[in-house]
């Protein structure tokens, strides 16, 4: 997998966290305009594949800190917890729960069961895509 | 509105993903395995009472209303389901303490059982088509997993047929919801068939139905569209296979059940005359599949769809005491069915082989086991007083009363010749001597103890069969309430529809 590309690897090296942020703007913005879990979770796991491409498997675990399943596994019990809360409140499960939060010199601020599933789905899409594509790349070694 | 609907969906899907995130601790998996279960089993029997006392049950999810929003609606059918899944769910999950091996567990055995369990609950469940094919889907990538686990040749020669064949039903399925859709605009399944009874060209929607009826055909395991279950069924661990028997046929039995008495009924004397022909075949080509074989698997993998044309043959005469019958079937069949399987998984266990030939002398060594396999098998063969005895009794009793006398004759013929694969099995794997000079190499993990857990679950749902079979009313009033709500279809409509004024958008 190796390419050993000095422009390549110079550029994965810079564009790692660049696309880091991205996707993580792209799941904030994904509530009110195009955007959220899903395709942020892919532009993320684009990112990690860039450095793997660029560099070797170790390294792209390396960066993960986490192993790709226990990634899927957490975001999918988020997606899953979201739909909670309504019930203590005597609704119907995934009826969407609001808090308003006042921060200073931003504004209001609301924070929702929503965004809870929209990051359970970013991590899920992340640990399914990488899972698959490590594997692949190990069983190529 | 109840919070208890969705609960057998959301806790398997929460419990598979704790047991995914958890995925290094095989302490942890296990644990949840049983205790996720055990929770399912209390919630899937809190729901079923409250479906009992209180009527359908309608959940509007995220509070969008009825036609807009996907509802998730637990009929009496829906209820009795989500327990039966339950109970095989709890059942497989003990088993595979000591069933399953550790490199299984490693690759995700647990969270995807769990994600099965969740898939099929709300297949179960759901009252909008399109989630419907949805849950199917989450099933089916589940099983295809658990299909290959291990990764052995046999294994991935079988998943392609089951992937394969399975794929295209799902493409038929979708096309058939896409169609649907474009003629009423809608696709929740009640408002669907509130608005079917207004559409003028009833042509198309025959033509609708025929998808449908393929596609489930297909899930269900049919007539001729069956090839792919004995060709993969017989490969996975034998827990895989047990949870497979026990639940995945029966999903497009469900659907089947569910499409053919909710939406498509404008038309009985040509859809259901075509499906009591499919139930026909299906039984007899499934039973003398069976009497062909001689590995212990593939003979009970033939059976299974013999006993889905049971199955189908209660929804196609369509009468309120065949659909009872069918119910029925249902219930006793999947305990009866998973139970054959495990049973299976300990012979393998004690023996290391599948093969009839090479098998013997286990009533000499093991006569317990002689007996827990004995009580499902003739079960299945329908011998009195066990539970599959009354349910074929019914439905022998409804075709009958319609008069449909070739169809009584076939549904004899196959009780005779089902009879005949069971005592083949116990003949050859109980009755005979030990073959002599040949020996398979046994999993060394068999004298580690750990037995119990595997024959644990086996007693226990060889008691249900019994329980069932000695005191069989109140599962036959179960089934007389699925049988009343599926033929009127204006309760169900009325519990998804009429509820939807009240809600707050």
């Amino acid at each position: 997998m190796n390419m050993q590309s000095l422009i390549l690897r110079t550029a994965a090296h810079f564009l790692l966290p660049l696309l880091m942020l991205f996707s993580v703007f792209l799941l904030l913005r994904g509530h009110n305009e195009p955007g959220g879990g899903f395709i942020g979770g892919l532009v993320a796991a684009a990112a990690i594949l860039l450095h793997l491409f660029a560099m070797e498997i170790k390294s792209a675990r390396s960066v993960l800190h986490v192993d790709p399943r226990t990634l899927m596994g957490v975001g999918l019990a988020l997606a899953s917890l979201s739909a909670v809360p309504a019930a203590f409140l005597g609704q119907a499960f995934f009826t969407a729960q609001w808090l308003t939060l006042d921060v200073p010199a931003l504004g209001e601020l609301k924070v929702g069961t929503v965004l809870l599933f929209d990051i359970g789905v970013y991590l899920v899409v992340i640990g399914a895509v990488l899972t698959i594509m490590l594997s692949l790349a190990e069983a190529e070694d | 509105m109840s919070t208890m609907v969705a609960l057998p969906v959301l806790l398997p899907l929460i419990a598979g993903a704790v047991s995914l995130a958890l995925w290094r601790s095989r302490f942890a998996q296990r644990s949840i395995g049983v205790v996720a279960n055990l929770a399912l089993m209390w919630v899937s029997v809190e729901l079923l009472l409250l479906t009992w006392n209180e009527g359908i049950q309608v959940m509007h999810m995220g509070s969008w209303p009825a036609p807009f929003g996907i509802v998730l609606v637990s009929d009496m059918l829906g209820a009795i389901m989500v327990v039966l899944t339950a109970i095989i769910g709890l059942a497989t999950a003990v088993y595979s303490l000591s069933g399953v091996s550790r490199r299984h567990e490693h690759y995700g055995y647990y969270p995807l059982m769990h994600l099965l369990l969740a898939g099929v609950n709300g297949a179960f469940l759901t009252g909008d088509i399109f989630n419907m094919y949805v849950w199917f889907e989450v099933m089916l990538v589940a099983s295809f997993a658990l299909l290959i686990l291990g990764g052995e040749r046999a294994q991935m020669e079988g998943a392609i047929k089951y992937v394969t064949l399975n794929l295209l039903s799902s493409a038929l399925f979708l096309s058939g919801i896409g169609l649907l859709y474009g003629l009423t605009g809608t696709l929740n399944m009640a408002d669907i068939a509130m608005k079917l009874n207004s559409v003028e060209d009833t042509g198309l929607i025959t033509v609708i139905a025929m998808l449908f009826m393929v596609s489930f055909g297909i899930k269900a395991s049919a007539f001729p569209f069956f090839f792919w279950l004995p060709a993969s069924y017989h490969t996975p661990q034998v827990a895989v296979s047990a949870l497979f028997a026990g639940l995945l046929t029966k999903v497009g039995v469900y659907a089947l059940f569910r499409v053919f008495s909710l939406i498509f009924d404008h038309d009985v004397g040509y859809t259901h005359t075509l499906l009591l022909w499919m139930a026909a075949l299906t039984m007899l080509t499934g039973v003398l599949g069976a009497a062909a074989q001689f590995e212990f698997r593939r003979i009970l993998s033939f059976h299974i769809i013999s006993q889905i044309g049971y199955m189908i043959l209660g929804l196609a005469l369509f009468t309120p005491l065949a659909i009872i019958g069918g119910v029925f079937y249902l219930m006793h069949h999947i305990i009866v069915k998973a139970n054959l399987f495990l049973v299976s998984g300990v012979v393998y266990r004690l023996k290391g082989t599948h093969e009839l030939k090479d098998l013997g002398g286990l009533y000499r060594s093991h006569p317990w086991l002689g007996v827990l396999f004995l009580i499902p098998a003739l079960s299945l063969a329908g011998l009195p007083p066990l539970s599959g005895f009354f349910a074929k009794f019914i439905l022998i009793r409804a075709g009958v009363e319609v008069e449909a006398w070739w169809v009584v004759a076939v549904a004899l013929v196959v009780g005779l010749l089902t009879l005949y694969s069971m005592i083949k099995i116990w003949a050859e794997v109980f009755w005979k001597a030990q073959p002599e000079g040949v020996s398979h190499p046994v999993d060394p993990a068999a004298h580690q103890g750990g037995l119990w857990l595997m024959v644990l679950p086996i007693v226990g749902l060889g008691l249900m069969t019994l329980f069932i079979g000695l005191w069989g009313q109140p599962i036959y009033l179960l089934a007389e309430r699925a049988a009343v709500e599926m033929l009127d279809s204006s309760r169900y409509i009325d519990a998804v529809l009429g509820s939807a004024q009240g809600v707050r958008p």
